[in-house]
């Protein structure tokens, strides 16, 4: 009974949130200067006009109209589900095989001291490389792959860019987790002479699912962030990152319309997370006590 | 014992999802390629665009669409840009065969050491424009004088540079230059006074939108405009580009090269006697600008094309020459050029496109224009 009580009293909260940041629009929209705030020059508020802030319901009106007048075109948010989908798709691959990585390197860091004193900065230094300079690499190398009959997709460029952003959180939590198991517990396994791998198998894999399970998320948000800015920078086409760049080119004439597929990409991340959270409860037996990491 | 079994279930359970969703994605991937490689004994040929599909390319989609490719025995793949994606680069690396590309940008590529080569120049003409609303009174370069000029950057905004300073105007310190987004907003909300547009995009994104003091959409006579062609400082835009040493080494690449510039030079042909249908091909092809918005991009384009006197895609040496002097000398507000040297003699070729233009012409094909009336486009609000 608590616990259903308490569920429904988060899903309270987060409609308040998403409300106030509605009423938050609106409510800047009617009482902010039109021409937005400057300070020295710099504009830090926004302008309030229809074209750069567009109200609420002409946003909810343009999502209901069809994306173009060309003949079976769909309505903008049927258009912007089944981007949304593709991009799940791509990400999900990407997540898959960037937590499988991740999760390897962190066997590998534990099992050998040295490895994680070797590649632990790597890993760190991994995530500061910025992916517009990444994104054009990865699709000119794709490019040149080609064996048999396989032949290098823009999507998986997408999905390795993905992988990249969603190993890391997943190697980090899951090297804290091998690592969390006490002294007396490790030294029961060694009691019952069990070698590295039994031991990893019944005590430090079990004890590493509360800590996996929020880096597992944590992946899955930033497969999701990996995927919508990897669209956009390799033009892979089909996703809801090269929407929201094609939509926003008609900003000027048609501006309510780029903010459907941004609103998708939002629940697009909530839905990966939540898929997630599926999943853990599978492993729930291990989740006694989750830690954020 | 539990623990053990509940752990091979929740990683087979990963291992169940990964593999569905990879197979899922193969499959897909699978049965493109055998869509493609069912033409049998043809050779596949990468062109890589500057950005999405639009009717920008037309052209190549409508040689796709006709079956001009497949007629040189070619099965080609139009491969589309993205926000980081570099066409030169792609070409230079090997991961494309040709390349749509502006020519400064390209020289400037070059100058870095991309070697690739102008193999065809189908834009004629430049589609930049500098545009402002007619109370301003800006009819030529020299009118930019105390005003606030919008600008792209990122290599948009030498042609205004060169300009500006032709009209005999400092644009360090007699113009107020302002970095504009790559839309027209600064322009409609009176934050800029000329705001950069190209032709055949965002000039039409400013009619697609209701103007508040009529109520019906912006006309023409709302607008001035400085067009660059004729203020002298306009730079060659899009061409094709072909990778230098393969041009120089490899005989079958020569070879296809005469070949995808005839199929190519003759998809835009079809553009400009069937504007219609070629915007319709494009839609198809997925755009997803609106139908009234790509229709008018397609006719734009065609204006920047045609009549081309030397034969659609002949490098022109004037225009050319232009271009490069505009290159090295236009400075920008850092003080730097597009260029520093002359480009060597491997920037442009007209071997393989006057090949190409003889086998037009072989065929009957009308490849300079000289009768080319552009059509009059309706646009609606957003460009729907």
């Amino acid at each position: 009974m608590t616990r259903a009580g308490g569920r429904s009293y988060a899903v309270l909260w987060g409609l308040i949130g998403v409300i106030i940041l509605l009423a938050l629009w609106e409510g800047y929209k009617a009482l902010g200067p039109s021409s937005g705030v400057e300070l020295f020059g710099q504009g830090i508020l926004p302008k309030t006009d229809d074209r750069s802030m567009p109200h609420l319901w002409a946003m909810v009106q343009r999502a209901a109209e069809p994306v173009n007048s060309s003949a079976g075109s769909p309505p903008v948010w049927l258009a912007v589900i089944g981007a949304a989908l593709n991009s799940l798709g791509v990400a999900a691959v990407g997540w898959a095989v960037g937590s499988v990585i991740g999760l390897l390197l962190a066997i590998l860091m534990q099992r050998l001291r040295v490895a994680e004193r070797a590649v632990l900065p790597w890993l760190i230094l991994s995530q500061t490389v910025p992916l517009i300079a990444l994104a054009p690499l990865i699709v000119a190398w794709g490019g040149k792959i080609q064996i048999g009959a396989f032949s290098w997709d823009r999507w998986m460029s997408v999905a390795v860019i993905a992988a990249y952003l969603a190993f890391f959180p997943v190697a980090v939590g899951a090297l804290r987790g091998l690592q969390s198991p006490d002294t007396i517990h490790l030294e029961l396994m060694r009691s019952y002479d069990a070698g590295w791998f039994k031991t990893l198998v019944r005590l430090r894999l079990p004890a590493s699912v509360p800590y996996l399970l929020p880096a597992l998320r944590l992946g899955a948000a930033s497969a999701i962030v990996g995927t919508v800015v990897a669209e956009v920078s390799t033009g892979y086409k089909g996703g809801i990152g090269r929407m929201i760049v094609e939509f926003a080119q008609s900003g000027t004439s048609d501006p309510a319309k780029a903010y459907a597929p941004i609103a998708g990409a939002v629940v697009l991340g909530l839905v990966a997370a939540g898929l997630v959270a599926l999943l853990g409860l599978g492993l729930k037996r291990f989740n006694r006590q989750e830690v954020s990491s | 014992m539990k623990h053990s079994k509940r752990i091979t279930l929740g990683v087979a359970a990963i291992a169940a999802s990964a593999a569905l969703i990879l197979s899922g994605c193969s499959s897909s991937g699978s049965s493109t390629l055998a869509a493609s490689s069912s033409g049998g004994a043809l050779t596949p040929v990468k062109l890589q665009l500057q950005w999405f599909t639009q009717a920008q390319f037309a052209g190549y989609y409508a040689a796709l669409d006709q079956g001009y490719f497949k007629d040189e025995g070619l099965d080609v793949t139009i491969v589309e840009g993205g926000t980081d994606i570099v066409p030169q680069t792609q070409l230079a690396d090997g991961a494309v065969d040709y390349a749509v590309a502006w020519v400064p940008k390209a020289l400037a590529s070059r100058e870095q050491g991309a070697g690739i080569t102008d193999v065809g120049q189908v834009f004629q003409r430049s589609g930049t424009l500098q545009v402002s609303m007619a109370d301003k009174n800006i009819k030529t370069a020299a009118d930019l004088k105390g005003k606030v000029v919008g600008n792209w950057g990122y290599g948009n905004e030498f042609e205004m540079f060169a300009g500006i300073t032709k009209a005999g105007l400092d644009p360090a310190t007699d113009v107020q230059l302002v970095q504009q987004a790559f839309d027209e907003s600064g322009l409609l909300d009176g934050s800029i006074d000329a705001a950069q547009a190209e032709t055949y995009n965002e000039y039409a994104q400013i009619l697609e939108t209701v103007n508040p003091a009529t109520g019906k959409l912006y006309q023409p006579s709302d607008l001035n405009v400085i067009d660059w062609n004729t203020e002298g400082t306009a730079m060659l835009q899009d061409a094709i580009w072909a990778n230098t040493e393969k041009l120089k080494s490899d005989p079958a690449y020569q070879d296809t090269t005469v070949k995808f510039l005839t199929a190519a030079l003759k998809g835009w042909v079809y553009a400009r006697d069937n504007p219609e249908k070629a915007s319709a091909i494009v839609v198809a092809a997925g755009s997803q600008l609106g139908a009234s918005h790509q229709l008018w991009m397609t006719n734009e384009i065609n204006k920047l094309i045609w009549p081309s006197p030397d034969g659609i895609g002949v490098v022109n040496a004037d225009s050319w020459a232009q271009t490069v002097n505009v290159a090295m000398n236009a400075k920008n507000l850092e003080g730097s050029t597009v260029i520093t040297k002359e480009p060597d003699a491997d920037a442009y070729d007209n071997t393989y496109v006057n090949k190409a233009l003889d086998n037009l012409k072989g065929e009957g094909v009308d490849v300079t224009g000289t009768s080319f009336k552009p059509l009059t486009v309706t646009l609606t609000e957003g460009g729907k």
